[in-house]
């Protein structure tokens, strides 16, 4: 063997093959194991154990309420309103349908299944709907009165976002032509009894 | 007769040599610096980019200081930076720089995007220096965003709220990329928390890696000029272009200049009104964030409001966010909407100098509309600047396909 002549062990042989396939199950199992690895630090981003004990349903107490009146009460951090409707609101749900987007509440991702009704609630009297307006989370005022106001000739009570001038009617339905999307969310809940209101949890045995 | 080196002076060298065959410092300064010829016909437009990197630096500083005062907690962010305000010695000023510099740096950077749709720096063979550019834009943009969380004031709280729920508009997974991005149910500590890691090392990282490759690709085109001409095309003998001059000391000596101008103003600003009357830093973000409680009121800093009225235009939330998106997307193939055969506006025809004009009033006009209240009235002009903005990238290929364009000289003109 003469001195010049390079080792047969660094002759440039290439086996075509065998490169792509340990290129290829590298490459497969490097990306799965880098999926694996990002993960954590993906799923770290998700509400934590704390956050998910603090958003824990609340009670709230609706005994002493009059008819008219709105209570408000923070469930994870949302506001949520309690509305007792008088006869007169519940009668003008029927009137405002024509101005409304969704009035049979036809978007079920707006409201389980036992509110997905004209009044939007288990009980026709007690609306409890999430007040953060769906375009883009202000909270919109309550403005029970019915009559002119400056941003409605004929206002039929509801709620007015002052953002983006966002209107809903007295069960939370959005009207046509705001930017407002769909209509307010109304959260799981159910009643304890007469007085009182646990918000976080669906009524027993409905979904 | 020379004088003979003295030791000092010979000792200096050996170790200067020592230095260049282990790392390529000097090479790397004539590259760049003291060989790097940019066109000498530069005018007032070519301080931008520099002063934006003043601005990147001095954000950086100004930025590493206060997190040494500052909470990241929802209890206590809002008092931290009164603190820092009231009682860090100093501190009222780096405060002030800091938010003064977020204004300036977008001020900088509209004007610095303005000269290259002006002067064509986005066309070949500059396009990827323009990509990368926006993406700069895009990044700065975030940054400027989560920054503005932190102080935890009214409008930190709602911008916050209004911005994350823009994501809540895309179909099936909207809701829950939402609350992932909260890491809450609502915007809370947790966001707040997050949102500090970000813009105190992620999104600078990646601002800062991308301002490397943005100058990378610009040396590499070399820069573009008010004529348009490139250059590269005419070199002397040593093959250096007979309309460049070295960077240093040439435009460094004029950038210096520049920078003056801007500290001088920076400082005004700092000095005499740091809010700018609710413009830099928005009247309702003196309040501490309240969960329960909106603003009547809520709108962006001023650098996102074209933005935010092109959102606000459109009935449909879903449609707004694309549109809004859209509206910088479109900047990315900007390089392919230009089919003219020259670069500069000097050359370019009538239609291309209508275009960039009304495009320009009407960015100014949507950042007007956005810090309006949203009336009908607004709105309706609203939408019809916003279709304005998106005519312009519309008709760009054909106005430079088939105006008549002047002749591009061969030299840069005096």
């Amino acid at each position: 063997m003469s001195d010049n002549q390079p080792l047969a062990s660094l002759q440039p042989v290439t086996d075509k093959g065998r490169r792509m396939l340990l290129l290829a199950g590298t490459g497969v199992v490097g990306a799965v194991g880098a999926g694996f690895a990002a993960w954590p630090f993906i799923a770290s981003w998700t509400p934590s154990a704390r956050a998910r004990v603090i958003g824990a349903p609340v009670a709230a107490y609706i005994g002493a309420m009059e008819p008219g009146q709105l209570i408000k009460v923070v469930w994870r951090g949302q506001t949520i309103g309690i509305l007792r409707r008088n006869e007169e609101m519940l009668g003008n749900l029927g009137e405002v349908e024509s101005e409304l987007r969704d009035p049979a509440s036809e978007n079920v991702d707006q409201q389980p299944g036992y509110a997905t009704n004209q009044h939007r609630s288990i009980r026709p009297e007690y609306l409890i709907v999430n007040m953060h307006c769906t375009h883009l989370g202000c909270v919109p005022e309550f403005i029970p009165e019915v009559g002119a106001q400056p941003f409605e000739d004929n206002w039929r009570g509801g709620f007015f976002c002052p953002c983006h001038k966002s209107k809903f009617d007295l069960a939370g339905r959005v009207y046509s032509g705001v930017p407002a999307p769909t209509n307010l969310i109304v959260p799981p809940y159910s009643f304890l009894d007469d007085e009182n209101v646990m918000i976080g949890v669906d009524p027993e045995g409905a979904a | 007769m020379a004088k003979p080196a003295s030791n000092l002076t010979r000792n200096a060298e050996a170790l200067g040599a020592w230095i260049d065959q282990r790392i390529p410092i000097s090479s790397f300064w004539k590259a760049h610096i003291s060989e790097y010829y940019a066109p000498k016909n530069f005018n007032v437009f070519y301080y931008f980019g520099s002063l934006a990197t003043v601005v990147l630096v001095m954000q950086i500083v100004t930025g590493i200081f206060l997190t040494m005062h500052y909470k990241p907690d929802a209890a206590s962010a809002f008092a931290s930076v009164e603190y820092i305000m009231r009682d860090v010695e100093w501190g009222w000023l780096i405060r002030y720089m800091h938010s003064t510099g977020a204004s300036f740096f977008f001020i900088v950077v509209y004007l610095h995007m303005f000269r290259g749709l002006m002067y064509g720096s986005y066309k070949s063979p500059r396009e990827l220096v323009w990509i990368l550019g926006v993406l700069i834009y895009l990044v700065l943009m975030a940054e400027a965003f989560l920054g503005y969380v932190l102080p935890w004031g009214q409008m930190s709280y709602w911008g916050a709220q209004v911005i994350i729920s823009l994501f809540g508009a895309i179909p099936v997974i909207g809701d829950s990329l939402v609350e992932w991005i909260r890491g809450d149910f609502f915007v809370s500590d947790a966001t707040l928390n997050r949102f500090f890691a970000l813009h105190v090392i992620a999104v600078p990282l990646a601002l800062l890696g991308l301002v490397v490759l943005h100058l990378a690709a610009l040396h590499e085109v070399g820069s573009n000029n008010p004529d348009g001409v490139e250059v590269k095309k005419n070199k002397d003998a040593q093959g250096r272009p007979l309309d460049g001059i070295p960077f240093h000391p040439y435009y460094t000596v004029k950038d210096l200049f520049g920078i003056g101008v801007l500290l001088t103003l920076f400082a005004f600003v700092i000095f005499f009104a740091p809010e700018v009357g609710g413009l830099f830093l928005e009247k309702d973000n003196f309040n501490p964030a309240d969960p329960l409680v909106t603003p009547a009121h809520i709108v962006p800093v001023w650098y996102f409001t074209p933005y935010y009225a092109i959102l606000r235009a459109v009935p449909d939330k879903l449609v707004g966010v694309i549109l809004m998106g859209l509206a910088i997307m479109v900047l990315f193939i900007l390089p392919w909407l230009d089919r003219s055969r020259v670069k500069s506006i000097r050359y370019k025809g009538l239609g291309s100098k209508i275009l960039l004009a009304v495009f320009a009033i009407t960015f100014i006009r949507l950042g007007m509309l956005g810090m309006g209240t949203g009336t009908a009235a607004e709105t309706m002009e609203a939408r019809i600047w916003t279709f304005a903005y998106f005519a312009f990238f519309v008709l760009m290929p054909f106005v430079t396909k088939y105006e008549k364009t002047k002749p591009e000289p061969k030299r840069v003109s005096k």
